[in-house]
C-alpha cells in the first residue's frame, strides 16, 4: 500500500492506495465522492471524466498514485461558491442536457475543459471534443445545445412552438 | 404562447440539480455496513457439459468469505418467464430451466458459474480465477436456421429441440392471405435481418442484498425499471420470500432501454447470499460483463412479400421471421418477436390481410429481450423497407405510394388483432416534408456530387403500440402478469402533495412531468408537488416503466387518485362554507361556491382534513389520501413520419446523416421539452442500429464486439443536430390525459429511413443495390456497390 497525498476540489486529502487502484476508484471509495462514474472499463465511456491540474483526465486510465500532489476536481467541485449551478450546469438544466445523469458528471468535465480551451466552439467542434464522452439518452443533441448556449452564442430555444 | 407551468409548459427538469452536482443516489453509490463483494466467474466457453468445478484452492484464498455453485441453489427456483406464447398448434411454447448458477450445461459466454463472495472486490476478483474448471465443449448452436434443422445440437437436452415456438399469426387468415398473394398484380419481396443489438444504458447493472436478522427482512438494491415486478419474481418464483418480507428498491436509475426490465441472475443472487451468510453483498457490473449478461436486443431474420393490385393498393402480406431467444427465456422474451412485434405489421396502411409467421429460437448466445421499442422497430423496418422496394420496383413516388395506402379513418380495426383509436397519417406526412424542403433536395443533391458524394433521401412512416397494456387483453395472449399502473397521491396538512407512483424514472423526467399534470387539475405551483419512486417499500405495487406506458398508465392512474382527491375536497370544502357540495368550484387552488363570493384556499382545506375540528366526521374519514390503479382500455398509438438525407462517400462507402427530421404524433403532450429529448434519443439509437451498432458472434459463440472498442456506440460526431416536431396531435380517446408516449418512437422509426435514404443515393448513383443489411457499415456500403 503507497500513501497519496492529493487536493481535491480545493481540500487536502490522502489515503493509502494498492499500486493498482485507479484515479476513479479512489475518488469514488476512497473519498466517497461518488458523482464520479464508472460506466465501462476500456476508458471509452467518459464518465469518469475529472480534471487534473487544470486537464481533462479520464480518472480510469490514471492510477490513484500518479495523481501524488495534484490539483483534482471533480463534479462536486463545480458549482459556484454560492452552492448555485455554473453556467454549464445551468446551461445543461435549461437547454435539457441530460436525462439519467449518469455520463452526465463527465459531460459537465469535458464541455467545461473545451470553453476553457476554445470559449465559442463551432457546433461541429463540440461534437469533435465529446468524442471521448458516451450518452446514450439524449442523442448529444441538447448537450451541443446546452454548450453552445454556456459559450454565451445563439441557440432556439428548447421545445419552441 | 408557451404554457410556463401545468400540462403543457416545458418545465426544466428538478432532478437535474442533483445529476449535475454529482449528488444523484445510484445504486453503485450505496455502500451498506460490513458489505461483501462477490464476482462471478462466467463461462468462456458458448456450450459445454460443466464437469467439475473444484473451489477448494480458491476458498482458502485472502478475504474470500464463502463460494457458491450451481449445487447450493439445487431446491432453489429458477429465473422465472414471465410471458407464455402458444404456438400455431395450439401447443404452449417450449420452456427451459434457467437456474441463478450453471448446473450441469454452460449455455453461453457469460452464463454465471461460481459466484466468489469476498471482502473485497478485488480479492473476490483473484479467488474466481484460482476456481478449477472441468468442462467438455460441446459444438455451439449459433445461426437460428441451423438450430431448427433435424439432428441440431440442443441448447437444452430435456427439450425436444431448439424451436421455443412456431407462431402464426392470425392463423386463420393464412390460407386467404395466399390466396390473395396468388392474385396480385405486383409481389415485392425483401429478405433481410435486424441485427443483435445491445442496450448499453451508460449505468451497468449493480445488486446489493442485505438481510435483516432482527426482523427477517430481505431488502434488495438494484437498477431496475420496475422494482415490484422484480419483487413478485424473485420472492415468488425464485427465493420464496413473501413480498411482505422482501423490498425491492431502484434509486436513481442510470437508464434502462429495456434492459433493467428483467428479473436477473445476479439479483436473485446476491438477495440469496445476504441472507446465507447474514451480511450485505454487492455486485458491479463491468461494461465488458454487461455484454455478456444483460439481455440483448432484435436479432430477427426476415423474409417479407407485399402483395399489390394493378392499382397499387396493398392487397397482402406475409412474412417469415426466425427470431432468436438466446439460451434462456429472460423475462419477456416470448412477446416480443409476438405480441409487440406481429401485432403492428399493418402499420399505418390498410392491408387486409395479413400473416405473419415467427419462429422463436434457441442457441448458444446470451438472452434476447426487450430493447427500446421492442419488436416494432423490426415490424417498421421490414414493413418500410419493403414498401421503399415496391416504390422503386413500380416507379411511383415513395410517399405518393404511401399515402394511397394510409388508413384515414379511425378507429381502424387492423387485421392482426388491434385497434388504432385515432390517427392522421396525412397530417404528419405533410408536416414532415414541409420540415425537409423536399423541393430543394435536387439542388443539395447537385451540391454533393460537385464534392464528389451521393446524396439520397429516405422517408417512411411508423406506428407503434404504447401504454402497455389493458391486461385482460395480455393474458388472452399469455402474459403471466396484469400490467395496470398504480398511484397514491398523499395530501399534507399543510397542502403540499407526494405522489408515490408505480412507474419508475430512469431518465424520463417523472419528478418533473408528474408533478405538472396534479399542480395543473389542482391549480396549485408545481413545487408543492413531489413524486416518490422505485421503492416497493413506500410505493403501491405498481408495474414499472418501459413500453412508452408511464404517462399513458402511470400518469393516468396519478390523475385518477387525483380526481379522488378533488372530490374528497370538494366535500370538506363545502362543509366549511356551509354550501352544497356540487356547488363548490376548484380554481386556482381556491375552493368556491357557485354564484357566491364565498371562497377557501386549497391550505384550508388540507388542514381541515388533518384538524378536523369542523368537519362533516359523519359523512366522510378525516385525511387525504387517495389510491388508483389504472388498467388501460386499449393501447396507445403513436405514429409518425421520418425523413433523412444522407451523403454517401462511393470512395469509402461512409454514411453520413446530413439531414434527420421526425414528425410524430403523441396525442397531447405535457412537458413538451422532455418529449423531444426522448425523440433526440431514441433517433440517435435507431441511426445507431441503422449506421453503427451490431452484436457479433463469430461460429464457436464467443462474442467478438464485447466492449466499447469493438462495440459501436453513437457518439455525438456521428450524428446530426435533430428536427423535431410533434404539432400534429390527434389525443388519445381512452385515457384521461389523452396521451400517446413518446420514449420509443425515435428508435422504431428511424432505421428504414436511414436505409432507405442510403439505398437511394446509391441508386441514384447508378448502382443496382435494393437492400443492405444493418448496420450500413462503410465496408458494406462499399462492398454493395462495388460486390
Amino acid at each position: 500500500m503507497t500513501q497519496v497525498t492529493m487536493t481535491v476540489n480545493g481540500k487536502s486529502v490522502s489515503g493509502s492506495v494498492e499500486g493498482r487502484t485507479l484515479l476513479s476508484d479512489f475518488i469514488r471509495e476512497g473519498l466517497k465522492l461518488t458523482g464520479t462514474h464508472v460506466g465501462c472499463d476500456t476508458s471509452q465511456c467518459g464518465a469518469c471524466v475529472v480534471h487534473v491540474n487544470g486537464q481533462p483526465v479520464k480518472s480510469c486510465t490514471m492510477l490513484a498514485a500518479e495523481a501524488e500532489g495534484a490539483d483534482v476536481k471533480t463534479i462536486e467541485g463545480m458549482a459556484n461558491a454560492d452552492g448555485s449551478l455554473s453556467t454549464i450546469q445551468q446551461a445543461f438544466q435549461d437547454h435539457h442536457g441530460l436525462q439519467c445523469g449518469f455520463c452526465t458528471p463527465g459531460m459537465v468535465m469535458s464541455a467545461t475543459a473545451l470553453l476553457a480551451e476554445n470559449p465559442t466552439p463551432s457546433e461541429a467542434e463540440i461534437r469533435a471534443y465529446l468524442e471521448g464522452n458516451i450518452c446514450r439518452c439524449t442523442g448529444y443533441h441538447n448537450i451541443v445545445k446546452a454548450i453552445m448556449a454556456a459559450s454565451g452564442q445563439e441557440v432556439a430555444a428548447v421545445a419552441a412552438e | 404562447m408557451p404554457k410556463d407551468s401545468g400540462i403543457g409548459a416545458s418545465s426544466k427538469r428538478r432532478e437535474d440539480v442533483r445529476f449535475l452536482t454529482g449528488t444523484g443516489n445510484y445504486t453503485d453509490d450505496i455502500n451498506l455496513n460490513g458489505q461483501a463483494y462477490v464476482h462471478f466467474l462466467r463461462s468462456d466457453v458458448a456450450h459445454g457439459r460443466l464437469n467439475k468445478v473444484d473451489t477448494s484452492v480458491a476458498a482458502e484464498m485472502p478475504g474470500v468469505v464463502r463460494i457458491f455453485t450451481g449445487a447450493d441453489f439445487e431446491g432453489v427456483g429458477g429465473l422465472p418467464c414471465g410471458w407464455q406464447v402458444t404456438d400455431k398448434h395450439g401447443n404452449p411454447m417450449q420452456e427451459p430451466a434457467h437456474p441463478v448458477l450453471a448446473q450441469g450445461k454452460v449455455r453461453h459466454v457469460g452464463d454465471p458459474i461460481a459466484a466468489v463472495v469476498a471482502e473485497t472486490a478485488a480479492q473476490a476478483r483473484n479467488a474466481a480465477e484460482a476456481i478449477e474448471l472441468d468442462i467438455e465443449e460441446l459444438p455451439a448452436v449459433i445461426d437460428m436456421k441451423e438450430a431448427v434443422k433435424e439432428g441440431a445440437t440442443k441448447v437444452h437436452d430435456d427439450l425436444e429441440s431448439n424451436l421455443c415456438y412456431d407462431w402464426g399469426f392470425v392463423e386463420e387468415n393464412k390460407a386467404a392471405v395466399d390466396e390473395a398473394f396468388e392474385k396480385a398484380a405486383h409481389v415485392t419481396t425483401l429478405e433481410l435481418v435486424n441485427q443483435r443489438l445491445v442496450a448499453n444504458p451508460m449505468e451497468p447493472r449493480v445488486a446489493v442484498g442485505d438481510y435483516n436478522r432482527a426482523t427477517g427482512d430481505s431488502t434488495l438494491y438494484t437498477t431496475s425499471q420496475n422494482p415490484h415486478v422484480i419483487r413478485l419474481l424473485m420472492g415468488a418464483f425464485v427465493l420464496g420470500i413473501p413480498e411482505h418480507k422482501l423490498r425491492v428498491v431502484a434509486p436513481d436509475v442510470g437508464g434502462g432501454f429495456g434492459s433493467k426490465i428483467f428479473h436477473y441472475a445476479e439479483e436473485a443472487f446476491c438477495t440469496f447470499a445476504a441472507k446465507a451468510l447474514a451480511r450485505p453483498v454487492k455486485w458491479t457490473s463491468s461494461r465488458s460483463e454487461a455484454f455478456i449478461s444483460d439481455a440483448h436486443g432484435r436479432d430477427h431474420v426476415t423474409k417479407i412479400e407485399l402483395a399489390l393490385d394493378a392499382d397499387n393498393n396493398f392487397t397482402a402480406l406475409r412474412t417469415d421471421t426466425y427470431a432468436n431467444m438466446g439460451a434462456y427465456l429472460s423475462t419477456f422474451a416470448p412477446s416480443v418477436p409476438t405480441w409487440l412485434h406481429g401485432t403492428l405489421m399493418a402499420g399505418n396502411y390498410k392491408t387486409p390481410l395479413i400473416y405473419v409467421n415467427v419462429k422463436a429460437v434457441f442457441t448458444n448466445t446470451v438472452a434476447v429481450d426487450a430493447y427500446r421499442g421492442a419488436g416494432r422497430p423490426e415490424a417498421t423496418f421490414q414493413l418500410e423497407r419493403v414498401i421503399d422496394k415496391a416504390a422503386r420496383e413500380l416507379g411511383v413516388d415513395p410517399v405518393a405510394l404511401r399515402r394511397q395506402n394510409f388508413i384515414t379513418e379511425f378507429p381502424y380495426a387492423t387485421p392482426v388483432a388491434v385497434e388504432y383509436d385515432t390517427g392522421d397519417y396525412n397530417a404528419t406526412m405533410d408536416k414532415l416534408l414541409e420540415m425537409v424542403d423536399r423541393d430543394g433536395f435536387e439542388a443539395r443533391a447537385a451540391e454533393s456530387a460537385k464534392s464528389g458524394k451521393l446524396r439520397g433521401f429516405g422517408v417512411n412512416t411508423y406506428i407503434e403500440a404504447c401504454g402497455i397494456a389493458p391486461s385482460a387483453l395480455v393474458g388472452q395472449l399469455g402474459a403471466r402478469a396484469g400490467l395496470y399502473e398504480s398511484a397514491t397521491v398523499r395530501v399534507n396538512a399543510t397542502g403540499g402533495l407526494v405522489v408515490m407512483t408505480g412507474s419508475h424514472s430512469h431518465g424520463q423526467g417523472h419528478e418533473t412531468a408528474f408533478p405538472q399534470v396534479v399542480a395543473d387539475m389542482i391549480g396549485i405551483s408545481e413545487d408543492m408537488v413531489e413524486v416518490v419512486h422505485g421503492d416497493t417499500a413506500n410505493t403501491p405495487m405498481g408495474m414499472g416503466t418501459y413500453g412508452s406506458r408511464s404517462l399513458a398508465v402511470g400518469g393516468s392512474a396519478i390523475v385518477r387518485a387525483t380526481e379522488k382527491i378533488i372530490n374528497k375536497a370538494k366535500k370538506i370544502a363545502a362543509h366549511l362554507m356551509e354550501a352544497s357540495e356540487g356547488d363548490i368550484e376548484l380554481k386556482d387552488g381556491q375552493f368556491t361556491v357557485a354564484g357566491t363570493d364565498k371562497s377557501v384556499a386549497w391550505g384550508d382545506v388540507t388542514l381541515a382534513a388533518y384538524v378536523p375540528h369542523n368537519y362533516p366526521l359523519e359523512e366522510i374519514e378525516p385525511g387525504l389520501e387517495e389510491t388508483a390503479f389504472y388498467d388501460p382500455a386499449n393501447f396507445t398509438y403513436p405514429a409518425g413520419a421520418y425523413a433523412c438525407e444522407v451523403e454517401v462517400d462511393p470512395d469509402t462507402g461512409k454514411v453520413t446523416i446530413c439531414s434527420f427530421a421526425a414528425a410524430d404524433d403523441f396525442g397531447n403532450v405535457v412537458n413538451p421539452m422532455i418529449v423531444e429529448g426522448q425523440v433526440h434519443g431514441g433517433l440517435a439509437q435507431g441511426i445507431g442500429q441503422a449506421l453503427l451498432e451490431g452484436a457479433v458472434y463469430d461460429d464457436n459463440g464467443q462474442l467478438l464486439s464485447a466492449s466499447y472498442m469493438d462495440y459501436a456506440m453513437p457518439r455525438a460526431d456521428d450524428l446530426p443536430s435533430f428536427q423535431v416536431d410533434h404539432s400534429c396531435a390527434t389525443p388519445c380517446t381512452h385515457n384521461p390525459l389523452g396521451v400517446k408516449g413518446c420514449g420509443e418512437a425515435g428508435a422504431i422509426g428511424s432505421p428504414p429511413a436511414v436505409v432507405n435514404a442510403v439505398v437511394d443515393a446509391l441508386q441514384r448513383g447508378g448502382h443496382n443495390v435494393t437492400h443492405i443489411d444493418m448496420p450500413l457499415s462503410p465496408g458494406r456500403v462499399w462492398q454493395a456497390m462495388n460486390g
